[in-house]
């Protein structure tokens, strides 16, 4: 027990910035111990990372236009794991989000833009929260475990969409089951084509305006979590789901309430892919970002600044992935996905090795105890 | 007549190949559960096994040793989760979550390092690879009505993966419901309290049950790399390992319920593989996408309580605290 007044609680620059740090500097070690170990220099693949990231012009924009999609779902299962729940259905919601902003694409691309490019961000977010809701609605008033479900919905809408793509939304007379590219009115612009209008040169990218919208969604995490009433029930059920019923919280509006806007959250992906960067609807578009926004989430402790830097970081992975393949034959992107796998690793699964002792090593030891001793 | 008879043998005996990886993974999942982890990791120890089991086998043209080595890395594998999950009362869903992942880079990165040829690895030799076992007189008895093309296209000609699988069930079964460890194992998935005020390890139990899921999800692996395929393909395990946590459920954590689960799941792979495109009379082209999201679906309205009711271990998912 601690004697009163004493702190109890490490500083926040522990837990929130030495804790990650040290968790992903140990993932990076054990990466580069495996990159060594297949024959090449870790500290040039490093060097090649960062130059193919950060490097140049175009190089900046493909870390962001990744980051875009990275900050969507890593704040959908945030916004799951705040309410204690956890949303591997990232991927599906996010396949089925681009669903909604494909068909808003081939019904209104005709339309003008800015308003079809509106409709196509709702029909996003609501595809994604409608797959997201449904789990969640099974876990509030059925118990069904939505680890489970989440998982099995993502196989569902494989499975649909494989079907809509290959019987319906494919374009006639071609091979790949992809749909015919939309009207101009349904691109979000991209970045190459805004910022040389404000004095900004820029490289041609992937990179467009989803990264703002991006950024947005992050300040609603904020202001939603942290300053309204929803934000505050879920996360007391999150907390503790008893003290929260005595609270007068109703344990399954927060929990349908969360798996909605994790879902339409993670659905925001298939904006940046499909009217951002394809303009047409195809397959496997969703390419395991929904997976990688659990790293996500867990390295920025369900925060929105925190998730915005991991993204960052996960944005910086994918693109200097890319690099390093390029100059090292026997190194490719799927190093990035180990890395992914031990973050998750260090910071989820095995949060309770190092925390508790580098925390401690950082409460100072209250003086009334020492001085008893 | 003849000829329907000949097709459906040919299903189930396609049906008897898809589900020995389902059974042995499942089973896997069975034990892990039943001590009261929750293991979603299943696909990667699987695609592990199959990556670890396809290099040894290469480069020492012995299927056993690839078998060994396939078991090794998924055993490692299970030792991780439970050090995360038991030791340190981790997130076994968490857990679970980075190991697939890990796997799922780590396994075409190392073989395209060492093999060069993109994330697979090269064609394993025959000496490398479980053949299949032909009954005595298979060939002969194979123009016999029903009885002899049973026996020669569906019982005979699997490999021995294949019969030891099925021949696990029973075993598995006898394991958990009629031995002292197998009552130890649930009684830790239900109530580790009590486990615990007997004076047994919980941790120790936990352990040993991760062992096993380790050993079943390496022989499921090996059998993906060198008894079904003869090599390793990235992400071969391809959605396996959750639908035999699909299975799992829909067997609501019990060896024969299970068992039938996993057959139903590969049948209706079977049939859809059979079916791509056919005109069934009476009911159209199904599309197959329909079937191969079946099994999903099924278990999703069994977990919601629409068919029936699957009620996990009581302790699963939760890690053991000691009081003090």
């Amino acid at each position: 027990m601690s004697s009163m007044g004493a702190p109890t609680q490490a500083p926040t620059w522990v837990t929130h910035g030495l804790v990650p740090v040290i968790n992903l500097v140990l993932a990076l070690i054990i990466s580069g111990l495996i990159i060594a170990a297949i024959g090449e220099d870790p500290f040039e693949a490093l060097g090649y990372l960062m130059y193919g990231a950060f490097g140049y012009p175009e190089a900046i924009g493909y870390t962001l236009y990744y980051t875009t999609n990275f900050i969507f779902t890593g704040l959908a299962v945030a916004i799951a794991f705040h309410c204690g729940l956890f949303n591997i259905g990232g991927e599906g919601q996010a396949y089925l989000g681009g669903l909604g902003a494909g068909v808003v694409g081939l019904l209104f691309g005709h339309w003008p833009s800015p308003l079809v490019i509106l409709i196509g961000i709702l029909a996003a977010a609501s595809f994604g929260a409608v797959w997201g809701v449904i789990p969640g609605w099974l876990q509030a008033k059925r118990g069904s475990h939505i680890v489970i479900t989440t998982i099995m919905f993502n196989f569902i809408a494989a499975a649909l969409m494989s079907y809509l793509m290959v019987e319906i939304l494919i374009n006639p007379g071609q091979q790949a089951a992809e749909s015919r590219t939309f009207e101009a009115g349904a691109f979000i612009p991209f970045a190459h084509d805004i910022l040389p209008a404000l004095g900004v040169s820029m490289g041609r990218s992937a990179l467009n305006l989803s990264f703002v919208l991006a950024i947005l969604c992050s300040v609603f995490f904020w202001f939603f979590m942290w300053r309204t009433r929803w934000g505050y029930e879920i996360r007391a059920v999150g907390q503790n789901e008893t003290a929260a019923v005595y609270a007068g919280i109703s344990p399954s509006r927060a929990i349908i309430v969360a798996m909605a806007i994790s879902g339409a959250l993670a659905g925001l992906v298939g904006v940046n892919e499909i009217l951002g960067v394809h303009h047409r609807l195809l397959m496997e578009f969703t390419a395991g970002y929904g997976f990688v926004g659990i790293a996500v989430a867990l390295m920025g402790r369900n925060h929105p600044l925190g998730i915005f830097l991991a993204a960052l970081l996960f944005g910086t992975l994918y693109q200097g992935g890319q690099e390093i393949a390029f100059d090292m034959p026997r190194v490719n992107r799927d190093m990035v996905v180990v890395i992914q796998g031990l973050v998750i690793l260090f910071s989820g699964a095995l949060e309770n090795m190092f925390r508790p002792r580098i925390e401690a090593f950082f409460i100072r030891r209250p003086r009334a105890v020492a001085a008893a001793e | 007549m003849g000829d329907t008879v000949l097709w459906f043998i040919l299903v189930f005996d396609a049906t008897l190949r898809v589900s020995t990886p389902l059974v042995l993974a499942a089973f896997a999942g069975m034990f892990a559960e039943r001590s009261g982890i929750v293991d979603i990791g299943l696909e990667g120890k699987m695609l592990g096994a199959a990556f670890g089991a396809a290099t040894v086998a290469l480069v020492t043209d012995s299927a056993w040793l690839g078998l060994l080595a396939g078991i090794g890395v998924s055993v490692t594998l299970a030792m991780i989760h439970a050090f995360a999950c038991v030791t340190h009362r981790g997130n076994q869903v968490v857990s679970g979550m980075a190991l697939n992942i890990m796997v799922a880079g780590l396994a075409p990165a190392l073989s395209l390092a060492w093999f060069g040829q993109g994330g697979q690895t090269p064609m394993i030799e025959e000496g490398g690879r479980f053949r299949p076992i032909h009954f005595p007189f298979a060939d002969r008895l194979s123009d016999v009505p029903f009885v002899g093309e049973v026996y020669s296209e569906l019982i005979s000609g699997h490999n021995i993966i294949v019969y030891v699988a099925m021949g696990m069930v029973p075993l598995a079964g006898w394991f958990i419901y009629r031995t002292r460890f197998g009552l130890r194992l649930r009684a830790v998935g239900e109530s580790p309290e009590a486990v615990d005020t007997a004076g047994i390890s919980v941790a120790g139990m936990r352990y040993r049950a991760m062992i096993i899921c380790g050993i079943l999800c390496g022989v499921a692996g090996t059998y993906l790399a060198i008894a079904m395929n003869t090599l390793f393909i990235r992400d071969m395990s391809a959605g396996m390992g959750y639908l035999a946590l699909a299975a799992l459920i829909f067997g609501k954590w019990k060896p024969l319920p299970t068992l039938l689960a996993c057959f139903l799941f590969a049948f209706a792979d079977a049939v859809q593989a059979r079916l791509q495109g056919v005109d069934v009379p009476g009911v159209g082209i199904i599309p197959v996408q329909a079937i191969q999201a079946l099994p999903y679906v099924l278990t999703v309205l069994l977990l919601a309580g629409f068919v029936g009711k699957a009620v996990p271990p009581k302790a699963s998912g939760i890690p053991y605290v000691k009081d003090r």
